[in-house]
């Protein structure tokens, strides 16, 4: 049994009704944001708080695995695509001319559209002189909203061969303002558009990382990432014992708190190969996250 | 010339380790990383910069503070609420509008509606792209600026950079390092390829996340095959994965065992190959034989 850094002590904890919105992202893909953000919404519910998960890695969502909830309501999204009247186009070409995405082009007086790359900007139908271009839904993608064990949950699933991901991202994260108690937002990896679409807004965002030089390098790019945005960040480690303390020096120099390092443990990934949670598979895993949600809080009153 | 593309759909399955030990079994090939977000292969080939270009995904608005009327009109047609009424004031107005550059998806709709020409609309740089040299052969790769958009139209430059460096040099193959998920820049990696391989592990989420991006490939039409990283991790789920993947008519065209060695000759900057040469090595030698068979 790996020794535990820290102590958990039974003290009522102050954000009972917190209203924190903790977003999850990482740079590095794989490096454990699903098992830190499910297993710290089970603590955080064990604990007796309310909290809702939302799960916006769209394009490859996981967190159903672990988290098994019964789905209550499936909601299909869209974005609002051109739709062109031939008999009212004049082909003036206009709307070719301010599409930004290629999406709606004209040549020799006809026009085409290409809404896989369309980003539902309205220009085209603004801009048509003769009102030819009406917008009609296509969907990207659906929202599914349910229940866990004492967590309530979210879901964008992005259809399989959509190009773009955050305007699902944006309507899985549409329900966080009516959601009662601490949020956990999983965000998708890397650094650019969907992972920025789901951590913006966040109150907090965990970086989970691992120790090793593919680990730091996209950690320095999420951290980057986070700073760009203004969001007060903290750094998990994973797998901590794996690698270098390369992780660990950058976040000293950096002024970056460590709140926790879950250490190489083959039952914690056997657990996860098995979607299971490693605070219900091993117990002892529990104070761990207990802590990581004490050591939140604690860096958030600061 | 052919192009083989490795991707996983869930990351951190191992592509990168995967796609640097390829790099030293593989002669005459170009390799370009084409997970722009997160390029890593650059730690373990330490390339030597022979060509350095910025690249730009695109406009983005922003407001002339000192033109501004604040008539509103730019926050009415935009759809991505980037635009707020809290801008400094000028001589003509006590407060003006102000764009987000966050939440500014660059579509230019503001700007082209602004009826006092006070909206610039300016190309961005958005990151850069080199040519290299590598121990293992020459390189395209590049980095996104931090927060930037439109990794997709980044990924389709690596990918037709690396090509011409092909062409050029007269040599047979582009090794295409590719990035996590199924959206815009594994599409852009992916699309007219000749071959793509698919790296996932032995847990329900490799499973799950591999038959999404499997149903991503079998959509535009790629041929593909998968590799099994770490097998021995859940050898249940394993033969799960291998069975449904060989329903699906796909194949398995190796499995790699789990080896620590794997992070040790990421530490070394090494490839796995010419890290050690155990069974985690042989392991990857045969898939690499079988990845260039099924290539043809």
């Amino acid at each position: 049994m790996p020794c535990l850094r820290g102590s958990y002590d039974q003290g009522q904890v102050d954000w009972l009704n917190s209203q924190m919105k903790i977003a999850i992202a990482s740079g590095k893909g794989g490096t454990g944001k699903t098992t830190v953000a499910t297993n710290l919404a089970q603590t955080l519910a064990e604990e007796g708080r309310k909290v809702t998960y939302f799960d916006c890695d769209v394009e490859e969502p996981n967190g159903h695995i672990f988290l098994q909830p019964k789905i209550e309501r499936k909601d299909s999204v869209g974005i609002p695509v051109p739709q062109v009247d031939m008999e009212k186009c004049t082909g003036c070409g206009l709307c070719g001319q301010i599409c930004q995405y290629s999406a709606i082009v004209v040549i020799n007086k006809k026009v085409l559209t290409f809404p896989e790359l369309c980003n539902g900007c309205g220009g085209c139908s603004l801009v048509c002189p003769v009102e030819a271009i009406s917008e009609v839904p296509r969907q990207i993608g659906v929202v599914e909203e349910g229940r866990a064990d004492g967590i309530r949950f979210f879901q964008g699933i992005l259809r399989v061969g959509e190009v773009r991901s955050t305007p699902l991202i944006r309507q899985v994260k549409r329900s966080l303002s009516s959601c009662d108690g601490i949020k956990i937002v999983d965000a998708p990896p890397g650094t650019s558009c969907p992972v920025i679409e789901a951590v913006k807004g966040a109150d907090f965002v965990l970086l989970v990382t691992e120790p090793t030089p593919f680990g730091l390098n996209d950690l320095k790019l999420a951290v980057g990432m986070v700073r760009e945005l203004k969001i007060p960040l903290g750094v998990v480690i994973n797998r901590a014992d794996v690698g270098d303390d390369e992780v660990k020096v950058y976040c000293q120099a950096e002024g970056i708190e460590l709140l926790l390092e879950i250490p190489d443990d083959r039952r914690v990934a056997e657990a996860y190969s098995r979607g299971e949670l490693a605070v219900n598979a091993l117990p002892e895993y529990l104070p761990w996250f207990h802590r990581l949600s004490r050591s939140i809080e604690k860096s958030l009153s600061q | 010339m052919k192009e083989l593309v490795v991707i996983s759909g869930k990351g951190g399955t191992g592509k990168t380790s995967i796609v640097a030990s390829f790099s030293t079994l593989s002669q005459r090939k170009v390799l370009a990383d084409c997970d722009v977000d997160a390029a890593d292969l650059w730690l373990i080939l330490e390339p030597r910069i022979l060509r350095r270009e910025s690249f730009s995904g695109g406009r983005r608005a922003q407001i002339i503070e000192k033109k501004c009327t604040a008539c509103g009109k730019c926050q009415e047609v935009c759809r991505f609420d980037a635009i707020s009424f809290d801008g400094s004031a000028n001589s003509l107005v006590k407060r003006t509008y102000r764009i987000d550059p966050i939440d500014c998806e660059g579509c230019g709709v503001c700007a082209y509606f602004c009826p006092d020409g006070a909206i610039d609309f300016q190309e961005q740089i958005n990151g850069e792209w080199f040519i290299s040299e590598t121990r293992n052969g020459p390189m395209v790769h590049a980095k996104l600026g931090i927060a930037e958009e439109n990794s997709g139209k980044l990924v389709s430059l690596v990918r037709k950079e690396a090509k011409h460096l092909a062409e050029e040099k007269g040599l047979d193959l582009v090794i295409i390092d590719g990035s996590p998920g199924i959206g815009c820049p594994v599409i852009a990696s992916v699309t007219g390829a000749d071959l793509v391989l698919v790296v996932t592990e032995p847990t329900l989420s490799g499973q799950h996340d591999l038959e999404r991006v499997a149903k991503l490939t079998a959509h535009f039409g790629i041929p593909t095959v998968v590799c099994i990283n770490k097998y021995d991790l859940n050898p249940e789920v394993s033969a799960t994965i291998e069975a449904r993947t060989e329903e699906a008519g796909l194949k398995v065209v190796g499995k790699v065992i789990y080896d620590p060695a794997v992070t040790k000759a990421q530490i070394m900057r090494a490839s796995v190959v010419e890290y050690t040469g155990g069974k985690v090595a042989e392991d990857i030698k045969s898939l690499w034989r079988h990845t260039v068979y099924a290539l043809g």
